[in-house]
């Protein structure tokens, strides 16, 4: 039977995900800035205040700590609660809560006290809102043992990690890549639920893995469909989940290709991109027949000027050439 | 908006009543005193906070509070842990590092955690409480139960960003969470007229539209009753109440504090003004408590205490192989 599509915006499919969620439990609330009655900063909760009521939508002030820190205890207390924090640049202001309480309390209190609870963000670059509103920190949170870090590039994995994530007993951090929102692609009808701990081989080819997640997996399919053309089949992995990582699926991967490029929005100093390069190294260096590159953001605050902003963050076009200089030498 | 001045000293309740707190106040001071033993043995490392001179203010707002209620605390909550009805052993053995303490020797004297008693730590960073017990009250509120939040936290909490998010947050979404300022006039060694343009605290709490009291927090009766009225006000609107309890810290802010910032002479001072030993002489003057039941008393706390000491030497280390056991939950868990 063929499979029903509909055509969707990655923001109407994190939409779908939130108000499924609000349906099925009916301890699950949000809350955040401006979700409520201004629909949501990006637009993603648009709607859902009229049908779930200002208790489950809760406007919050600009608080993010205090907001954050009590959706841990709105967690402890036996609810469900999804925080959404503006973007990741605001999350600073609750790093401490995240980081000190929401990733300790588990193990700090011997197993007595899990918090399940659903925090989710905008992320990225690539929209011309320099230094402060541009950044890549997913890999940032993906070094804090005790939470786990999502980063859903597709329409299934924006409308289905959210109830896996609610699902799971501890805390689960969602970034959004904020240039995704208004991304039209198509989605089943019956789309539902997905696993929150594997990788996903998106395309497959010998010659090369190219290893991403985000807005970037985009460019390694643009860059992948470049490369075909010239002969070179490359495999493209999302990793989908950043912590814990799903380090089998690119030592399969890298066994059969044997060269990997990583393609990371991060900055390239300990960045998530680094990590999977050590393991790589460390797991699988005698498969390799080429060095693993990185390809990562310029190590400099984000400037405004677009021009300034490509040439800081990975493009198609590098990302070829680094493949065929590595394919071909 | 109330603002309940410190009053002259509450009479005694009544002979058991007062009994029991002041049991309540000795056991919290002798179980502390025996650690600061132990650390100097090298049995209890780490940091070591002491509520000594503050146990007033534990026991006092303790005896307004239920069990299905929740507290939440900072890293001087020996005193809290102990009037919330956890075992002295599971504490001590805590302090230990021990397996069987309370959170199996991994959050040691500063975060003690208990599910039974609600006790939501031990939180070692200032003011990263407050937002916990606005969440904690925000689930009550969203699942209709009628409970209380008790957050407990020092004056120097205050400057604190957190402390008016979530005063704002509290009183905006009219949760309730009962605030105890546990005003012992000391940051660390950075006294209070130094660190807040605004020295009178409730103002503060006011500026929020949370009603506010303020009480001698070194007479655990007069404690016990402004923190039942407060308690009861949180209770019947369900909205937030800011309690200012005036407390000292006799010992230093931790071991390691030679105490600079402050004189002999005021420390000396405020010891004069003893929680347990006012009480006690004023049990004694009604004629209420003799040498001979003080002694029994003290025999009984002591005895308690040893045997806490004893479990807590007698449990064993968590094995190695746990390490990484509970980073997440285990599958099943929730």
């Amino acid at each position: 039977m063929e499979q029903q599509l509909r055509k969707m915006t990655y923001r109407d499919a994190l939409n779908e995900g939130l108000r499924e969620a609000l349906q099925k439990d009916e301890r699950v609330f949000l809350m955040g800035e401006d979700v409520g009655r201004y629909g949501g900063c990006f637009a993603v909760s648009k709607g859902l205040l009229d049908e779930f009521g200002p208790e489950r939508i809760r406007d919050t002030p600009l608080s993010e700590s205090a907001f954050t820190g009590a959706g841990i205890g709105a967690a402890l207390g036996g609810m469900r609660p999804i925080v959404e924090i503006m973007t990741v640049n605001f999350s600073l202001l609750a790093l401490d809560q995240i980081m000190n309480n929401a990733a300790t309390y588990l193990h700090m209190s011997g197993g007595l006290f899990n918090v399940p609870l659903v925090i989710r963000m905008a992320t990225g670059g690539g929209k011309q809102l320099a230094a402060q509103h541009s950044h890549s920190l997913e890999g940032w949170y993906a070094h804090i043992p005790g939470i786990k870090v999502l980063c859903p590039a597709t329409l299934e994995d924006a409308r289905g990690m959210l109830w896996s994530a609610l699902l799971d007993p501890d805390p689960v951090l969602i970034f959004e890549p904020a240039v995704l929102y208004p991304m039209e692609r198509t989605l089943a009808v019956d789309a539902g639920p997905v696993a929150i701990d594997k990788a996903k081989l998106h395309r497959e080819g010998k010659d090369l893995s190219l290893i991403s997640y985000g807005s970037c997996l985009h460019k390694c399919f643009d860059a992948a469909a470049i490369l075909a053309e010239d002969g070179i089949e490359v495999d493209v992995i999302d990793l989908r989940t950043l912590r814990p990582l799903d380090t089998e699926s690119f030592l399969t991967s890298v066994a059969k290709t044997h060269r990997a490029l990583i393609v990371d929005e991060g900055w390239r100093s300990g960045s998530l991109a680094a990590e999977v390069s050590a393991r790589i190294m460390e797991q699988a260096f005698y498969q390799l027949d080429a060095p693993v590159e990185r390809i990562c953001s310029a190590e400099v605050p984000m400037p405004y000027a677009k021009h300034m902003e490509e040439a800081a963050l990975p493009q198609v076009a590098s990302i070829v050439a680094t493949a065929r200089r590595m394919v071909h030498g | 908006m109330t603002n309940t001045d410190i009053k002259a000293r509450q009479p005694l309740a009544n002979q058991e009543q007062s009994l029991h707190l002041l049991r309540q106040m000795l056991r919290i001071r002798r179980f502390e005193e025996k650690s600061t033993e132990l650390y100097s043995a090298m049995k209890i490392r780490g940091f070591l906070h002491l509520y000594i001179g503050e146990e007033a203010v534990a026991v006092g707002v303790a005896e307004a509070l239920s069990t299905d209620d929740a507290v939440v605390a900072t890293y001087r909550e020996h005193g809290h842990a102990i009037v919330r009805g956890m075992s002295m052993g599971a504490i001590m053995a805590e302090m230990y590092g021990k397996v069987d303490g309370c959170c199996r020797g991994r959050g040691g004297s500063m975060h003690l955690f208990d599910a039974e008693h609600r006790l939501y730590g031990g939180n070692a960073i200032v003011g990263g409480g407050f937002p916990i017990a606005v969440g904690l009250a925000l689930a009550d509120h969203l699942q209709k139960k009628a409970r209380v939040t008790c957050c407990c936290f020092g004056e120097g909490a205050m400057a604190e960003g957190e402390f008016h998010e979530s005063m704002n947050l509290a009183s905006l979404w009219q949760l309730p969470v009962l605030f105890v300022c546990e005003n012992n006039f000391y940051a660390m060694g950075t006294a209070l007229e130094l660190s807040e343009s605004v020295v009178d605290l409730s103002s503060k709490a006011a500026a929020y539209a949370v009603p506010t009291a303020t009480v001698d927090g070194m007479d655990v009766i007069a404690v016990a009753e402004a923190a039942k009225k407060a308690s009861d006000t949180v209770r019947e609107t369900g909205a937030p109440f800011f309690l200012e309890c005036r407390t000292y810290r006799f010992r230093p802010h931790s071991m390691f504090d030679p105490e600079l910032y402050r004189s002999k002479q005021e420390v000396d001072g405020w010891k004069q003004r003893c929680p347990i030993l006012s009480l006690t002489n004023r049990l004694k003057e009604k004629g209420w408590i003799d040498d001979s039941t003080l002694e029994k008393l003290e025999e009984d706390i002591a005895t308690e205490i040893a045997s806490a000491v004893d479990f807590a030497e007698q449990s064993e280390w968590e094995s190695v192989e746990d390490l990484t056991r509970f980073v997440y939950s285990d599958v099943g868990v929730n």
